[in-house]
């Protein structure tokens, strides 16, 4: 559809619809991430402020120390396993849910804690793995001692799952509310057992729903700062943390540049990878 | 097999509410230390109320909150139409630009936006770090949901009735206003419903992009949490939890009813 | 076959709309090639073709919903081919009637005027007589989903109308109707057009929808117009195999001429009664009507006459249809009804020898290079 009119008037309806979005994502989204890329090649200054000479040094440093590439390997290993504890947990619900005669209530319950300030929900562990916590009433309430619970990476983990559960849940369910279940029929009826059944006839259905709930939790849980910071705290080291840290008190803000465009790259590489599979179709399903 | 679902659910609706539970039953307790029930009292949400810093964190939080989602729904909505109806160059570049907020982590976005107000201020000595710049950072988060929100309504729209109007002589605009907009009004709502909640869960970006004097809601828990438990932080958060169950009940109604 | 152009018709001699070299490519298609052609005043003109031929694309380039890649829309004489289409002074009716789901009847009706910032009172009088025009009053609150196809198709025409537009654009707009309510809104719309004396240009691939209701008829085929001109001669004298394909049934025998006025065919030879001489040698294609064959018990003492045999027959109540075999080629002859037996119109029974005449007039050449 290419409606008649003047290049002029083209140019202005382009410019009145997409023009001021377009300039603000430029401006807001675009730049800063340049600058984020230029600040990495840059040194410390004095009062932390990134200051020439430009250069790879802090990308070197970066990769160079064990501690570094130690939090990379963390904050991926603790955002994967995250994610498949949260799969584990959100991919029987969504189809119990889906099956079940009050759906709605029950969808309403994962989207209550999905609209739950995500501070509120992070705090809430605090209460429940605090020494004089719940988890530590119950332990002296056998008669054991109780248990340094805080700061632990099992709280780091058991708050990453309880956050993101929900944003895994709601786009699964979408897509095991489509599912086409006479497929599983035809399925039976060609004589598959159950088990094979579903891997063959239900599960490749789920699998967009799946992928895109993945990256949903996948990519927050890699970069997460809060979590590890409040339930964590000093004990487990996230490439959020170190971010946050190079900002804050260290005030490095060239180096903290850098490990931005590290994280950065790593979201891109998995998005990538999801892209390719899914096609922009897929990215839609990220929101 | 239904047994072990049906089992399967109820663990984790229980570790999805026992926390909630747990936070909501604490700030009715007495005891201001330790899980143990000692007593009714309304005494933490006496003392939170009577902190008069909390009103200005949940004005600032709901100031931030209605600025940023009334500009990044008009703009998200005017870039969904542009970006469906029109060709232009850079199409492609401008969509692929509109995911990176939706996929960038939140800290990167922080520091980005951080390091921008950083050299403009060090060029043109403004903006300070201030309710401003919060609201210009959510604005650029809330756009790329709002316009993709809109864009997904808006290509179901069946395009011969804006050819309608215009046929009728509606200009372009006149179109957008009468037939477009009305049309596609649930999904600006629902845009704005995002953005809206979007705004007021962040601490993130709101974290590096605040200054002194624009302490907000989610930053105030933050400090509070980092310097231990406190049985008012319990009050705050059941309020909160309330207010969300409330809204989100509304709307389920309203929803009903249409 | 009922044709409108036999009726009396007085048309301005004004050019309405005008079509310089029009050509729209989408990609490698080229939905619309090279078309030239004009549209009279008050004249009610049909764009007729098969599914994909570039009928929707010309129409909606008309409107200016499309701009051409190339060549010139002129619009009561002046240069629209980049004018936006709500400075256009033509109105469509859409194939999918595309009415405004949130407005009612009235609002509907309303929204061309609304836009015209006419006063209220005068939207209110010129509704109330769109209404009346498409016998719709009393249905102003109605919402679009709570009417039939039929009655939505009316307020697309008075939704359009009420503008006074000075062409009315149709886009196939009865195709999602059912037969009797077709034919009844055909006769509707004919009276509607000549009361109003409003140009219409109608899109269709409903060849007897075209014939019954237009003066004159473009067939479109693959983005061209394959043959321009009033109903009858679209009919009576296709210029093309393709039309005379598409416009009724047609009977295509492959000839070349041996002399100016006379074919040599499988079937014999045939002498012609065509005004242009053909050249010796040049292969053309005879075309001729299944009404347009006669057919004998006795060999009649007539020219162009030939053996062949029934090789089928269809009743159709009023008429019968032949299915004649000759020298391997089938024909097919469309005979009234008749109680009366007299030579030319005879019964006749399966697998009986006939003798068929075409008469020399009624024999079409269609001179077309590689006749496809
Ligand atoms: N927007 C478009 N993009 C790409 N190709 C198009 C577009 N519109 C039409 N075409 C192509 O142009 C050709 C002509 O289409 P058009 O809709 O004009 O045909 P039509 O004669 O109206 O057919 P129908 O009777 O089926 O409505 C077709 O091959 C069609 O596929
Ligand atoms: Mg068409």
């Amino acid at each position: 559809m290419r409606e008649a009119a003047t290049p002029a008037q083209r140019l202005r309806r382009v410019l009145l619809t997409v023009g001021p979005g377009a300039f603000w994502l430029v401006l807001f989204v675009l730049i800063p991430t340049l600058i984020v890329l230029v600040v990495s090649l840059m040194s410390r200054g004095s009062l932390g402020q990134p200051v020439p000479p430009f250069g790879l040094h802090n990308y070197v440093r970066f990769f160079s120390d064990p501690l570094f590439l130690e939090i990379i390997g963390r904050s991926l290993w603790i955002g994967l396993w995250s994610t498949l504890l949260v799969i584990l947990l959100g991919y029987p619900l969504a189809f119990y849910i889906a099956q079940s005669r009050y759906k709605e209530v029950l969808l309403l319950l994962v989207v209550i804690p999905f609209f739950t300030n995500f501070l509120i929900r992070v705090y809430a562990w605090i209460v429940v793995f605090q020494k004089e916590g719940l988890l530590n009433a119950f332990i002296t309430a056998f008669g054991l001692p109780p248990a340094e619970l805080l700061p632990s990476t099992l709280a780091v983990y058991v708050a990453t799952v309880y956050t993101y559960l929900p944003f895994f849940v709601l786009p699964l369910y979408a897509a095991v509310e489509r599912i086409d279940w006479s497929l599983l029929e035809a399925a039976y009826d060609l004589g598959a057992r159950p088990v094979r059944a579903f891997f063959e006839a239900i599960f490749p259905q789920t699998l967009p729903g799946l992928l895109a709930g993945f990256l949903l939790v996948f990519i927050p849980a890699v970069g997460t700062f809060v979590i590890a910071d409040l339930l964590g705290g000093g004990k487990v080291t996230l490439v959020g943390n170190l971010i946050q840290l190079q900002f804050g008190s260290a005030q490095n803000w060239a180096f903290g540049s850098a490990a931005s465009m590290v994280l950065m790259a790593m979201v891109l590489l998995g998005l990538w990878l999801y892209a390719r599979t899914q096609g922009e179709r897929g990215l839609d399903r990220l929101v | 097999m239904k047994r072990i679902l049906s089992f399967h659910a109820g663990l984790v609706f229980a570790f999805l509410y026992l926390p909630i539970l747990v936070i909501v039953a604490l700030s009715f307790n007495q005891s201001r230390f330790g899980v143990r029930f000692t007593g009714f009292t309304l005494e933490w949400y006496a003392r939170l109320f009577s902190n008069e810093r909390i009103l200005e964190y949940l004005t600032n939080t709901l100031i931030v909150a209605v600025v940023s989602t009334a500009v990044s729904t008009v703009l998200g909505t005017l870039l969904a139409v542009g970006l469906v109806r029109y060709e232009f160059r850079l199409k492609n570049a401008l969509r692929y630009l509109l995911y990176v907020p939706v996929v960038v982590p939140d800290v990167v976005m922080g520091i980005s936006l951080l390091l921008l107000f950083d050299v403009v201020r060090d060029a043109i000595g403004w903006p300070r770090l201030s309710l401003f710049t919060i609201i210009l950072a959510h604005i650029s988060f809330q756009i790329a949901y709002v316009t993709l929100v809109v864009r997904a309504r808006l290509v179901l729209l069946d395009p011969t009735l804006e050819e309608a109007a215009k046929d009728l002589g509606a200009t372009s605009w006149q179109t957008f206003r009468e037939v477009t907009l009305p049309l596609i009004m649930p999904g600006v709502m629902a845009g704005a419903l995002l953005a809206f909640s979007l705004s007021l869960d962040d601490f993130v970006i709101t974290f590096f992009t605040a200054g002194s004097g624009s302490t907000t809601l989610p930053l105030y828990i933050y400090s509070s949490v980092k310097l231990g438990i406190r049985p008012e932080i319990h009050a705050l958060s059941t309020l909160m939890v309330g207010v969300t169950v409330l809204v989100i009940l509304l709307g389920v109604l309203f929803w009903k009813k249409r | 076959m009922l044709f409108r152009g036999k009726r009396e018709r007085k048309l301005g001699d004004s050019v309405a709309v005008q079509l310089e070299g029009v050509t729209k490519r989408f990609g490698d298609v080229r939905a619309v090639d090279n078309v030239s052609l004009e549209v009279r005043d008050g004249e009610f003109f049909s764009l007729l073709g098969p599914s994909g031929c570039g009928k929707t694309t010309l129409l909606r380039m008309i409107a200016g919903f499309e701009t051409p890649d190339e060549g010139r829309i002129l619009i009561g004489g002046k240069d629209m081919t980049d004018v936006p289409p709500y400075l256009r002074p033509v109105n469509t009716v859409f194939q999918s009637y595309a009415l405004f789901p949130h407005m009612n009847v009235e609002q509907n009706i309303a929204f061309g005027l609304r836009m015209k910032r006419m006063p209220k009172e005068e939207i209110a009088r010129r509704v109330a007589w769109a209404l009346e025009l498409v016998n719709l009053s009393g249905f102003e609150k109605r919402r679009p989903d709570q009417m039939s196809g039929g009655q939505r198709q009316r307020v697309a025409l008075a939704r359009a109308l009420v503008n006074e537009p000075e062409v009315l654009l149709l886009d196939e707009p009865l195709s999602a109707l059912d037969l009797k309510l077709r034919q009844e809104l055909r006769v509707d719309l004919m009276n509607l057009q000549e009361r109003l004396g409003i140009t219409f240009i109608f899109v269709t691939h409903d060849q007897e929808e075209a014939l019954v209701m237009s003066d004159r008829i473009a067939v479109m085929n693959r983005g061209r117009i394959e043959q321009l001109g009033p109903t009858e001669e679209i009919y009576e004298l296709p210029k093309t195999a393709f039309v005379a394909r598409f416009i009724g049934d047609s009977n295509l025998i492959p000839a070349k001429a041996i002399e100016p006025r006379k074919v040599r065919t499988s079937l014999g030879d045939f002498v012609l009664d065509d005004d242009d001489a053909l050249i010796p040698g040049q292969e053309v294609l005879l075309s001729i009507r299944p009404e347009k064959i006669r057919l004998f018990r006795e060999r009649p003492s007539l020219p162009n006459v030939f053996r062949a045999k029934v090789d089928d027959i269809i009743y159709t109540g009023s008429e019968n249809l032949y299915i004649l075999l000759a020298d391997g080629q089938r024909l097919m002859c469309e005979t009234l009804n008749h109680d009366i037996q007299e030579p030319g119109h005879e019964e006749f029974d399966y697998d009986e020898e006939v003798w068929v005449a075409l008469t020399p007039e009624k024999l079409v050449v269609i001179q077309e290079e590689g006749h496809a």
